[in-house]
């Protein structure tokens, strides 16, 4: 099973002040025991909402909207990728992260195609075209 | 690091087992060092887990749930040698608890955590000893790394579970017998103790992709866990070039799982599948453990010329894209160093899409006396293919039927039933 982990921003990301030495190095100890564990597939910061752009769909219309986006505590700021055996092993693994500070992280499992095996059929289908894009 | 206090799961039965399962490998293999003896450490994780099903509960989770298995652990595996102590025992015995009282050190966090990549790597090495056969190497692989349980891997092979769990006990007395030295190898012993080891992920790796028996096609969880245990693997030995080809193997085909299984569940052959379905995180981490096998040696193994071979479909967005010449050329160094009719084989579907059908022909007929691939549903299937693409229907009809009668995958069977159907 694959999970998506996701890192909500705060002032500091949206800032682009980069975490603390000591915070950094333990993030990379905690990044290390993942890759050995072989439970890391994917892993990325992003930058800023500042540097970001939405689009606002209406009707035909498309309406561009630059960043920085208000909502900070909504916006992400980065994710990774795992692969676990079950939810309760990719439970396990975030409550190892080093994180503090009354910060939430968030932990949702990746959709997959035994996910719609009882779906019907034009859902089935839209999942299939969704993978093509 | 201060757990709040939100931290009571809904099943904490569950909660539990999961830390245990990221635990026990380092906890047996730790364990394994002080016993020398893998069946005992595995019995020791057990208590341990025991203690843990027993006090977390109540006490809650302890911050460093892994130091906590192993201090309860190797309580326990001292008791047992104080009481030990009180009976006779011999010189060796003794020296051997001296050496493992000198091993527990007061700090005994650091200490684990300095010799944990050594421990797993020898209990790698362990599990697939060459004194145990390859189902024995399997099932310990799988249970003492992999953390599955007796049921999980009987479910996985679809062997009854007193069936493996008779297997692993078998294979832990086997060890002790033979006295089986807890050591990594250096140099060339170490690459061949390494090959046993590749060898057994592979199998569960194949076992997962294209399942040899039952009704799927693809079981899915066995690949993870094969390319689980691959990529640890390939951390405790960074430098070995066949480890991270057998990790880019397996990363490239299991980019294809998706595309490989149509919504029936039936299977889709490589040059039907809707390559925009193939996993492109998955490319990108095979072709970069490839390139790092490649900037190890001038001189590819097996697996990396076959990761090779899989990282030339990988990179054609069309099958028309593909480059037949190199993958030709794979094959016949792969041909080269392990002479195999299943390598001829596909050397010649290669050839075949590089000079056309008949180039193919050629060397299937030359295959079809072969011993070793008597039974094999692949050599009627693929001189089916070549026939149909030489207009000759009749005898093609005769060889996917023949095809069909040799598999042992339903799903398979069914596949290559409906195409001679289909000719007309």
């Amino acid at each position: 099973m694959r999970f998506m982990v996701l890192v909500k921003a705060n002032k500091d990301s949206e800032n682009g002040v980069m975490p603390d030495a000591k915070i950094m190095t333990d993030m990379g100890k905690y990044n290390e025991q993942l890759i050995k564990a072989g439970v890391l597939v994917a892993a990325d910061g992003l930058r800023p909402s500042s540097h970001g752009k939405r689009v606002r769909f209406d009707g035909s219309n498309r309406t561009v909207i630059d960043g920085p986006f208000a909502e900070t505590k909504e916006l992400i700021a980065g994710y990774w990728v795992w692969q676990c055996k079950s939810l309760e092993e990719a439970v396990e693994w975030l409550k190892r992260a080093p994180f503090g500070g009354g910060v939430e992280i968030e932990l949702r499992p990746i959709a997959e195609m035994a996910d719609f095996a009882d779906a019907p059929e034009f859902v089935k289908k839209q999942y299939q075209d969704a993978g093509k894009s | 690091m201060a757990y709040a206090s939100r931290r009571v799961p809904a099943d904490p039965h569950r909660a539990i087992e999961a830390v245990f399962r990221i635990e026990q490998a380092k906890l047996i293999a730790a364990l394994t060092r002080l016993t020398r003896d893998v069946g005992r450490a595995e019995e020791l994780a057990q208590d341990a887990l025991v203690a843990a099903l027993e006090q977390w509960p109540a006490a809650g989770v302890p911050e460093n749930p892994g130091a906590w298995l192993m201090t309860a652990a190797k309580n326990r595996a001292f008791d047992s040698l104080r009481k030990n102590t009180l009976v006779e025992r011999k010189h060796e015995d003794l020296a051997r608890d001296e050496r493992a009282r000198e091993g527990i050190a007061p700090d005994l966090e650091q200490q684990l955590d300095d010799d944990v990549g050594d421990d797993l790597l020898r209990l790698v090495l362990i599990s697939c000893h060459p004194v145990l056969s390859t189902e024995a190497q399997v099932a310990l692989t799988l249970r003492l790394l992999g953390g599955l349980t007796v049921p999980e891997i009987s479910r996985a092979f679809l062997t009854p579970e007193t069936t493996i769990q008779q297997r692993i006990v078998r294979a832990k007395k086997t060890l002790a017998d033979a006295r089986v030295a807890f050591e990594v190898p250096r140099g060339e012993d170490l690459r061949a103790r390494l090959t046993a080891v590749l060898r057994v992920i592979y199998l569960v790796f194949n076992e997962g992709y294209s399942a040899t028996a039952g009704d799927d096609w693809l079981r899915p969880a066995l690949c993870e866990d094969a390319l689980r245990l691959g990529r640890m693997l390939a951390e405790l030995t960074p430098r070995e070039p066949e480890v991270l080809g057998l990790v880019a193997l397996m990363e490239l085909q299991a980019s294809r799982a998706r595309a490989r299984v149509g919504p029936d569940g039936a299977p889709v052959l490589l040059f039907d599948q809707d390559r925009s379905r193939w996993d492109g995180l998955l490319i990108a981490r095979g072709l970069a453990a490839l390139e790092r096998a490649q900037r190890l040696t001038d001189a590819p193994g097996p697996y990396q010329l076959q990761a090779g071979i899989a990282a030339c479909h990988a990179r054609a967005r069309t099958p028309a894209e593909t480059d037949w010449a190199a993958i030709v050329g794979l094959y016949s160094e792969l041909a080269r160093l392990n002479p195999s009719p299943v390598i001829e084989l596909n050397r010649a579907v290669a050839l075949s899409m590089l000079m056309g059908p008949q180039a193919g022909l050629t060397i299937v007929d030359a295959l079809k006396n072969e011993p070793a691939l008597e039974g094999y549903h692949l050599l009627p299937s693929v001189r089916a293919d070549l026939l149909i693409k030489l207009g000759r229907l009749a005898e093609a009809r005769d060889e996917l039927t023949r095809a069909a009668s040799l598999t042992q995958n339903a799903r398979e069977k069914q596949l290559l039933i409906a195409r001679r159907d289909g000719l007309g």
